[in-house]
């Protein structure tokens, strides 16, 4: 609580953490585009013998990892159109609720 | 010495003790039970040395030894030493006292010869790992708890029928490959893949383990899980519809992982997803592709408690476990960061980690099998596994937003059982050559070969473009999302009310009438001059009653019969 407080008093004693400043985030953007195109390039160097045909031309595992993210992304998506519920979508039906409706019901027969 | 006692027995005392002892003797105690274990798992030879008449009729095998075998063995025992290591100080004395009985449940499966030595362990690790889940403390717990018994007593009987089966019609106990043919071998299929969470109860995995505590969450992502794919290398290697079982698997993890907003509920899902290379592996079943299964259970064990332990830390010194209220937690914690993110890489199966070292050997498998479209899957799989669990994760707890919480660092001893794991998941992704000889088959095998290398660089760091780029798509929500378990949470349980509230009232409306009866039959006792009431004291009287009510019921099955 106190670090907290006193990040927030005294943002020149505590600047942000090197990750999260700006101009680092740009610096790792450049970095990561570079690695990026680096392995993509590495392949002609390197050459990846595919071992159906379907996975022998150039940069096929760039491709293929991006479009499985992607598919995999947008079938989730649609999925939790129809699967999410609010978080106490469960605590509407608890146990012990039941079991008070349970009990009232049993006094009212008992009666 | 090991020919009939099973090193498990180690951990079974290592659990009676750890309940009766206190202070430093009971840490003593949680300590030495799992390395005593160790010790004499390497000490049990190949094959069966001994057995015992059981029912005079039954040769029991209790302890029977195989390279495969020790090796799980061997996982589990440093799993009960680190996870001991790691809840230690935190956990309650019967979380730590059920956690080793559990771990003596699954070193017991391991070494067990027999169908019925499988079966008592099997039974002993469904009973200690629930109470592990009620360890959560919570209402929550208590009820998924209660679930998770459930479901494991419905596996333990689906798997006895068929060893029954199997046993009446075979007349053999006798742990060996099968395929699934008829009724009793597919029972013990099925039996097993609940405990391995395949379809369509996986549910039961993602349902219970978020709930329990944050130690015991280490304790359950371990044991259950891989000792049904030990099952499976030693009952159905080659089972092909396990191919497809374990296809399902690893895409619904990363599916409904995508979905979670639960930290714990992202690495319970995607425990499933990584059970299904294993499941898909054993479903393969060449050599190789048992020799994948196997070593990715084992290095799955690890990197996967590494992942829990850090969200275990993160539990403890913040008590959230929702992505949405958690993020820039590196600020204060960059030790567990680091711990996670080696975690997060491994089991993505990035080169120089564990899961590069072992999962690609399934891969490979379904190579040298022809296996073309399973080998696509399995490495689109291998990047949803980067997307979902390697980056999601991480970035969702550690980075992000800055939620402002500024938690302290993990308490030593969880870091320091951290470090041991995340050294592993490095040492085993570096030196694989060392690894490998533990597995059960030799082979030839070269993980880092450079197009290999390549080929999974450019899959996985361009998973991790589609992540950033389609993160507007995954923004947090205050959501759960549908599962099975639906299906016996909401309409099973409605009707169970149903009918307990209809069977109430018909019991009442019975009662009235028996109630109305009664007083006649007294009436006509009073007014035939006999003592005042006796057949209607005798007839007020429980046992009387009850006697009434079984013979009305008899009469009433006769009437039955005769109709």
């Amino acid at each position: 609580m106190n670090g907290e407080k006193h990040a927030k008093n005294n943002p020149e004693q505590n600047p942000e953490p090197w990750l999260v400043r700006p101009e680092s985030i740009r610096g790792i953007c450049y970095g990561s585009v570079a690695v990026l195109v680096i392995v993509v390039l590495l392949e002609t160097v390197v050459p990846i013998k595919g071992y159906f045909t379907i996975d022998n031309w150039h940069g096929f595992g760039a491709v293929f990892g991006f479009l499985s993210c992607l598919i995999m992304v947008l079938v989730a998506k649609g999925l939790g159109l129809l699967l999410k519920r609010p978080q106490d979508y469960y605590l509407d039906i608890p146990a012990e609720q039941e079991q008070e409706k349970e009990k009232e019901q049993e006094e009212k027969v008992d009666v | 010495m090991f020919e009939l006692l099973s090193p498990a027995l180690f951990l079974v005392a290592g659990a009676l003790f750890t309940a009766v002892l206190k202070g430093h003797l009971r840490t003593l105690v949680l300590f030495a039970a799992p390395l005593a274990t160790l010790w004499a798992i390497w000490q049990v030879p190949d094959g069966v040395s001994a057995t015992v008449t059981f029912l005079q009729y039954y040769e029991l095998q209790p302890v029977e030894g195989s390279p495969l075998r020790r090796l799980f063995a061997t996982v589990f025992a440093l799993m009960a030493f680190t996870g001991a290591l790691y809840a230690f100080r935190q956990a309650k004395w019967y979380e730590l006292a059920s956690a080793q009985a559990y771990a003596a449940g699954a070193v017991g499966v391991c070494f067990a010869g027999d169908l019925i030595t499988l079966f008592v362990f099997w039974e002993l690790m469904a009973l200690f790992s629930t109470v592990i889940v009620w360890c959560g403390g919570t209402p929550a717990a208590r009820a998924a708890g209660v679930r998770y018994a459930i479901i494991h007593l419905l596996g333990g009987v689906i798997l006895k029928v068929g060893i029954e089966g199997v046993v009446v019609h075979t007349g053999s106990i006798d742990i060996q490959p099968m395929l699934a043919t008829n009724f009793d071998t597919w029972m013990i299929l099925i039996g097993i893949l609940i405990n391995a969470a395949a379809p369509p109860l996986s549910a039961w995995l993602a349902d219970s383990y978020p709930e329990s505590s944050p130690t015991g969450s280490v304790f359950l992502s371990a044991f259950t899980t891989k000792t049904a794919v030990l099952a499976l290398i030693l009952l159905f290697p080659g089972e092909q519809v396990l191919i497809w079982v374990g296809l399902y698997m690893v895409m619904y993890g990363i599916i409904y992982a995508l979905l979670e907003n639960d930290a714990r509920r992202i690495l319970a899902y995607s425990v499933v997803n990584q059970v299904g290379f294993m499941v898909c592996g054993v479903g393969i079943g060449t050599e190789m592709a048992l020799n994948g299964a196997a070593a990715h259970a084992f290095a799955h064990i690890i990197y996967k408690a590494l992942l829990f332990m850090s969200a275990g830390v993160v539990i403890y010194r913040t008590g959230k476990s929702k992505c949405t209220d958690l993020g820039g937690l590196f600020r204060t914690m960059p030790y567990t960061t680091i711990c996670c993110v080696i975690g997060a890489l491994a089991i993505s199966g990035f080169p120089l980690t564990s899961g590069f070292t072992t999962k690609t050997l399934i891969s490979q498998a379904a190579i040298d099998a022809h296996l073309g479209v399973v080998y696509l899957l399995l490495a689109a799989a291998s990047a949803g596994v980067f997307l979902h669990a390697g980056i999601k994760f991480p970035w969702f707890v550690f980075f992000q937003k800055d939620s402002g919480l500024r938690p302290k660092e993990a308490p030593w001893n969880m870091g320091l059982a951290m470090f041991i794991f995340a050294a592993l998941c490095i040492l085993i992704g570096i030196f694989p050559g060392y690894f490998y000889p533990f597995l059960p088959y030799a082979m030839d095998y070269e993980p880092y070969d450079s197009a290999k290398v390549l080929f999974y660089l450019q899959l996985l760091l361009f998973s991790g473009l589609a992540f950033f780029i389609l993160l507007p798509l995954m923004r947090r929500t205050l959501t759960i999302s549908l599962d099975t378990d639906w299906f016996w949470r909401v309409p099973l349980y409605r009707l169970y009310t149903w009918l307990g509230v209809g069977l109430k009232r018909f019991v009442h409306a019975v009662r009235g009438i028996a109630d109305g009866v009664k007083g006649r039959v007294q009436d006509w006792s009073r007014g035939e001059g006999l003592k005042s009431g006796t057949l209607g004291e005798l007839l007020s009287q429980p046992i009387t009653a009850t006697s009434l009510w079984i013979g009305v019921l008899l009469i009433g099955y006769v009437f039955a019969y005769f109709l």
